[in-house]
């Protein structure tokens, strides 16, 4: 069994208390996960073997915003940026308060390991596939935002308007959370997440964090890599590099 | 014998309430029929701010809706006839409140029409459905024990109703104190002292509801409130609002003994334009301070300034929750610690909230339905203390 990405969790009294609910949580998101996986006809492949991932680095991501565009034409999205348009993926400009280094950083779903999205999600419509990417079932969701107010990543959007030319295996709709899902319809086909294959730069490495001989897992082997706000422990899906 | 005929409305007095609490409802069903269709573009909440006026009024009717019953506790758990009396009345408006707050909060959902969902599937890990449990079941506590008090028969079994009411109504407090300490990452929240101080806010709020609602029905029906219940409810009542007030302080010094909350609270105390305003004016000088006043003031504390007094920590309980659901939304998520952040989706910046008309009208609307619930359950059943007529 390989330990490369396992993340020493720091012992939230919190969490240690959810996890005795965990196994009926699973009961309740497994429908939703049948009912997604059905959207896109698609049933095996999504197993634990499996746990998806991406490593950023940031020295290569430069002014351009490629990643944002491949998401939006890929996802259906507007594009707009005013605060209720939805944004799964954003350019965030970061300048050392100290040292003053700026950078800058694709930010979106960090695919959490222990995602306090599904964890406060009434419904269960925010769950966690077997290969570790969280997606919400918009057929399930009430749209109470409270996963929005958990994340703590800001990674998710509320539709606030009535959507119109959708793509068809993209399911989205007014009233519902949405967020990154690693272009679950991509992966399934056996493709790259869309901003991964637009970067110029090849600054978003996507791969299996669960196969030790994975392009991904040797890179953060060798090279030191971090979770944006480790101390949460929350064990997210994407890595850092340069931060 | 007419000492104990039932308080009731006059006729006309009781359709003109029933006519104008009617038209708030209506608006306020209007309104989240409008953001049915057109989506939430129309209220003043974005993806930054995604709680917005709705929460502040639901929250506040639901907290106090648990604080009301205050007074029946009072009465039946720790048996003091004067609180026995309006333990009846205080069982009324807690479920008109729980069922006005329930009603906003539930057409806000971006999808109303799931209620179903959310009933049927039920995330055992999630606060927020372990809360629709409480709420429900509140419902059906309070009820259980309207029927014991006021059915003859079932007299006997009303302490222990009046029991489960207690513990229940501590419990759902918490519950919706939690939902605001789980949220770790949040700086505003995450705190583990939410719980009680809901708890405590909620004694405050619920006797001032209670009082106005208490010195309405009687001076719409003429009557007069024994001089010694209103004396000892007043007391009660200022010694809730000094502990809300201890609870509130001690919130916010935690979050300044941790140093990384002082942005924070910084924010929310001195230089975030609208909410320091409205923490320090609307909460702590209208809130707390002047009701205070009127209260103990040996000149004042007569049954106007109790009234007064009361209205002005409802409006308190408001601007609290004003600063405390949408001024800790809006500011800005501490996602990279040390650095300076800017980004096309409000990253580093303050939210930016304007509450809109619709999102003001569904609140009102839960309000109005409180409003309609209690004059109805007035009218129709015994719910009022009997004491001496003013005429007699
Ligand atoms: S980043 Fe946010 S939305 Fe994504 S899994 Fe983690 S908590 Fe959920
Ligand atoms: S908005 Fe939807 S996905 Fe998010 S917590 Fe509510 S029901 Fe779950």
């Amino acid at each position: 069994m390989s330990d490369t990405n396992e993340i020493s969790n720091t012992s939230e009294q919190r969490r240690q208390f959810l996890k005795t609910s965990v196994g009926a949580a699973a009961v309740a998101i497994a429908p939703g996960m049948l009912m997604f996986d059905m959207a896109h006809g698609k049933s095996e492949a999504v197993s634990g073997k499996v746990r998806w991932g991406m490593l950023i680095n940031t020295a290569n991501c430069e002014d351009c915003d490629k990643c944002v565009k491949a998401c939006n034409k890929e996802n259906g999205l507007s594009g707009g940026l005013s605060p209720t348009d939805s944004q799964w993926v954003r350019k965030v400009e970061l300048k050392d308060m100290r040292t003053g280094r700026s950078l800058a950083l694709p930010m979106m779903c960090q695919h959490c390991a222990e995602p306090p999205c599904v964890d406060v999600c009434p419904t269960g419509a925010s769950f966690k596939r077997a290969d570790g990417i969280v997606l919400v079932d918009k057929h399930i969701c009430i749209g109470c935002r409270y996963c929005m107010m958990a994340c703590p990543y800001k990674a998710r959007s509320f539709v606030h308007e009535p959507l119109h030319d959708q793509k068809p295996d993209v399911p989205r709709g007014k009233g519902v959370v949405e967020s990154c899902t690693m272009c679950v319809q991509r992966i399934d086909k056996g493709l790259q997440p869309a901003c991964a294959e637009a970067c110029p730069n090849k600054s978003i490495l996507f791969g299996n964090l669960n196969d030790p001989d994975s392009e991904i897992s040797n890179k953060m082997r060798t090279q030191a890599s971090t979770q944006v706000r480790a101390d949460l422990g929350l064990d997210t899906g994407l890595r850092y590099q340069g931060i | 014998m007419a000492n104990h005929s039932p308080l009731r409305f006059k006729n006309r007095v009781f359709y003109t309430l029933v006519a104008a609490g009617g038209l708030v409802v209506l608006m306020g069903l209007y309104a989240a029929h409008m953001m049915e269709g057109h989506g939430h573009i129309i209220t003043g909440m974005n993806n930054q701010i995604v709680w917005g006026m709705p929460h502040v009024f639901a929250i506040f009717l639901i907290v106090s809706a648990s604080g009301v019953l205050n007074v029946s506790s009072i009465g039946s758990v720790f048996n003091k006839p004067a609180y026995k009396a309006r333990a009846p009345l205080a069982g009324l408006l807690s479920i008109a409140m729980l069922a006005g707050g329930l009603t906003v909060l539930m057409l806000d959902l971006g999808r109303p029409d799931r209620i179903i969902v959310a009933m049927t599937r039920f995330n055992p890990t999630s606060v927020f459905a372990w809360n629709i449990f409480l709420y429900s079941g509140m419902f059906s506590a309070v009820a259980l024990y309207l029927w014991t008090m006021m059915e003859k028969r079932m007299n006997p079994w009303s302490k222990p109703a009046g029991l489960l009411v207690f513990v229940w109504r501590f419990v759902l407090t918490t519950g919706t104190g939690v939902i605001f300490s789980f949220l770790v990452a949040r700086q505003a929240y995450g705190t583990a002292i939410l719980p009680p101080m809901f708890i405590v806010m909620s004694f405050a709020w619920g006797m001032a509801v209670f009082h106005v609602a208490q010195s309405s029905i009687y001076e719409w029906n003429e009557k007069l409130l024994d001089p010694y219940v209103q004396k000892r409810m007043k007391n009660l009542m200022g010694v809730l609002v000094i502990a809300a007030l201890y609870f509130v302080a001690a919130y916010h010094l935690t979050n300044l003994y941790f140093a990384r909350q002082t942005g924070f609270e910084r924010f929310i105390l001195l230089d975030g334009g609208v909410y320091p305003l409205v923490f320090w004016i609307g909460y702590f000088l209208l809130g707390n301070l002047l009701p205070l006043l009127l209260i103990y003031h040996p000149a004042l504390g007569k049954s106007k300034s109790i009234l007064f007094a009361s209205l002005l920590i409802i409006l308190g309980g408001f601007c609290f929750l004003y600063v405390f659901i949408i001024g800790g939304q809006a500011f800005p998520l501490s996602i990279f610690p040390g650095y300076q952040v800017t980004s096309s989706f409000g990253d580093g910046a303050i939210g930016l909230y304007q509450p809109s008309l619709p999102e003001i009208m569904l609140g009102m609307g839960g309000v109005g339905i409180a409003f309609l619930i209690t004059t109805i359950g007035v009218r129709v059943l015994d719910f009022v203390p009997h004491e001496l007529p003013k005429s007699a």
